[in-house]
């Protein structure tokens, strides 16, 4: 679905609320009051069937907006209660995902379907077609039975009257590895067993039933607190907000925080590692090398695609150095990676250099409960630069044009892109891994999302101003080699 | 005929609650009405703080003010204005 919604929208609107309220003098009062404000006594019900199934959605919102999930939550728990213990807990909840399941539409399943506008045809190309006998003539109109439906969209293609569709549930259709999926009562459920943590079914979900927990409250706890924080940004941020790193790290400050750190530098650490690693590895008649800095490759690796594990590089991510960098440089500050996407969340979770994660939408937010004007910022220097390769890791093709460049004509690198992860990427990997070649390229570089991380589920830019903004900014940064 | 100025708000909020997307005017604007419209991208309008960000993003066509702003919705308010400026 196009991120320009209404539920994307909301959900943006609850986080600053949010964070508003944790930054006025009484949080857990204003948090609770977040639903009243945004559906006061009398206002129109714009989505639900009354204001008060309004209200306790903003509500359910707000709680995961806080980190907390839904399933299993009680009802009886003040929002005040679920603010309090938000700023009371050691560390984030191990799942990323949580559904509202008072938000979820319980959709009717995933079926092919003969709508109204079948005419009734002598020609009959549906029955004719179908090679599962579902299809049968009931009072003159066609009618699928689906027990016997294979959902194979023959008839669909040859209706002459387009009369026939394939009804999709909208979050399991862009699952690509069948993680979620509805519970007795036709609600979706997710299974983090099998959960790469890729954000396309949050992203999908019409009715923005599908919440990021988010971290945002934790980390703005540390720095009322007092602590060092510093914040990690990566190299797709260049193209998020209408204005340059150099004012972004103005406005983080602002914020509070005690540095910024580009982790495009520690990108230049993996390309350059990629690229001994890949040398090696051609040397030694590997047939192909897979790249390993995307969470959500890595995830459906680890989960699903175990037999293309040999084949993925063993370099350590962006996130991975850059952290290391951090931790070196302020052993006793607490890190955020700041992200374009969720999966970066489970990769924290096993790093112990890295603390929170913050993504876009959150940071976007928390500028404007900040009531920070980007534009107008004085922009602030980093200590060290991050090179161009580095800072477009970001794009689709980036990783392997900087191992291609740090490997300096060192090999012979011929890269194939794999942008965007579902079913047929996957499938296309598996083949790779099964043949033991892969006919494209040696070099593959896996995106989970399409465009690059510039294409990530909490990015606020759309891809092509993004990749747009961030070309124009690398193209006078000096190169990696 | 007077030309319609379209100005598009670049504020933090704005931005955040969706002008990133309004950024593809800066293109359709120009190639579709040429020298009729102009459109400029400019800093906080300042209706968020008056008004409320759940109704950003915001754009100016002329003196109206358009709320919670799509491609669509500006293009619109374009379009009624260069009817009433021929009438």
């Amino acid at each position: 679905m196009d991120k320009n919604n209404q539920a994307a929208h909301l959900k943006k609107e609850i986080l600053i609320k949010t964070i508003k309220a944790f930054l006025s003098d009484d949080f857990g009062e204003n948090t609770r009051l977040i639903p009243f404000e945004m559906r006061p006594k009398g206002y129109e019900v714009p989505y639900r069937c009354c204001i008060y199934k309004e209200r306790e959605i903003l509500r359910n919102r707000i709680i995961a907006s806080l980190g907390f999930s839904m399933e299993g939550a009680d009802e009886r728990i003040l929002l005040s209660n679920y603010a309090k213990w938000a700023t009371e807990r050691e560390k984030p909840d191990e799942h990323t995902l949580t559904v509202l399941e008072s938000a979820c539409k319980g959709c009717v399943p995933n079926r092919i379907f003969v709508t109204d506008l079948c005419q009734g045809c002598v020609a009959r190309p549906c029955l004719e077609n179908c090679k599962f006998g579902a299809i049968s003539i009931v009072n003159g109109k066609s009618q699928i039975d689906s027990s016997k439906c294979k959902n194979c969209t023959k008839c669909i293609q040859v209706c002459p009257y387009h009369a026939i569709v394939k009804i999709v549930v909208p979050c399991e259709n862009a699952c690509p590895v069948d993680a979620i999926s509805k519970d007795e009562q036709g609600h979706a459920r997710i299974d983090f067993d099998k959960c790469i943590a890729c954000g396309k079914c949050v992203s999908s979900c019409p009715f923005g039933a599908i919440h990021e927990k988010s971290q945002i409250i934790d980390i703005l706890y540390k720095i009322k607190q007092g602590k060092k924080v510093v914040a990690m940004i990566a190299p797709s941020i260049a193209g998020q907000l209408p204005c340059s790193i150099y004012q972004l790290k103005t406005a983080f400050l602002k914020c509070g925080f005690y540095d910024v750190l580009e982790v495009a530098q520690g990108a230049d650490i993996t390309a350059t590692n990629e690229a001994k690693e890949f040398h090696e590895r051609m040397n030694e008649g590997q047939p192909f090398m897979t790249t390993s800095c995307c969470a959500g490759y890595n995830n459906l690796v680890d989960k699903h695609l175990n037999e293309i594990a040999p084949f993925r590089s063993d370099t350590k991510t962006p996130m991975y150095y850059s952290a290391e960098i951090c931790r070196e440089k302020y052993p006793d500050a607490v890190s955020v990676f700041v992200s374009p996407c969720m999966a970066k969340k489970t990769e924290a979770m096993n790093n112990p250099n890295v603390d929170y994660v913050m993504n876009y939408e959150e940071m976007g937010a928390m500028f404007v409960a900040h009531k920070i004007e980007l534009s107008e910022l004085e922009p602030s220097s980093f200590d060290s630069e991050a090179s161009r390769e580095g800072r477009n890791f970001g794009i689709t093709g980036g990783v392997a044009k900087s191992v291609e460049i740090a490997d300096n004509g060192n090999s012979e690198v011929k890269p194939h892109l794999v942008n965007g992860i579902n079913k047929e990427s996957i499938r296309a990997l598996k083949g790779f891994a099964k043949k033991g070649q892969c006919e494209f390229g040696n070099l593959i570089e896996v995106m989970c999302c399409e465009g690059g991380c510039v294409g990530g589920n909490d990015c606020l830019n759309n891809v092509r101003t993004a990749t747009k903004a961030i070309n124009e900014f690398t193209k006078d940064s000096k190169p990696i080699v | 005929m007077a030309k319609v100025k379209v100005k598009m708000c670049m504020g933090t909020t704005c931005f955040v609650m969706g002008a990133s997307d309004l950024q593809e005017l800066m293109d359709i604007i120009p190639s579709k009405y040429g020298d009729d419209v102009e459109i400029q991208g400019v800093p906080c309008l300042d209706l968020c703080s008056t008004s409320s960000e759940a109704k950003a993003p915001y754009v100016m066509v002329d003196l109206t003010v358009v709320s919670k702003a799509t491609v669509e919705s500006v293009l619109e308010e374009i379009e009624r204005k260069l009817k009433n400026g021929q009438e």
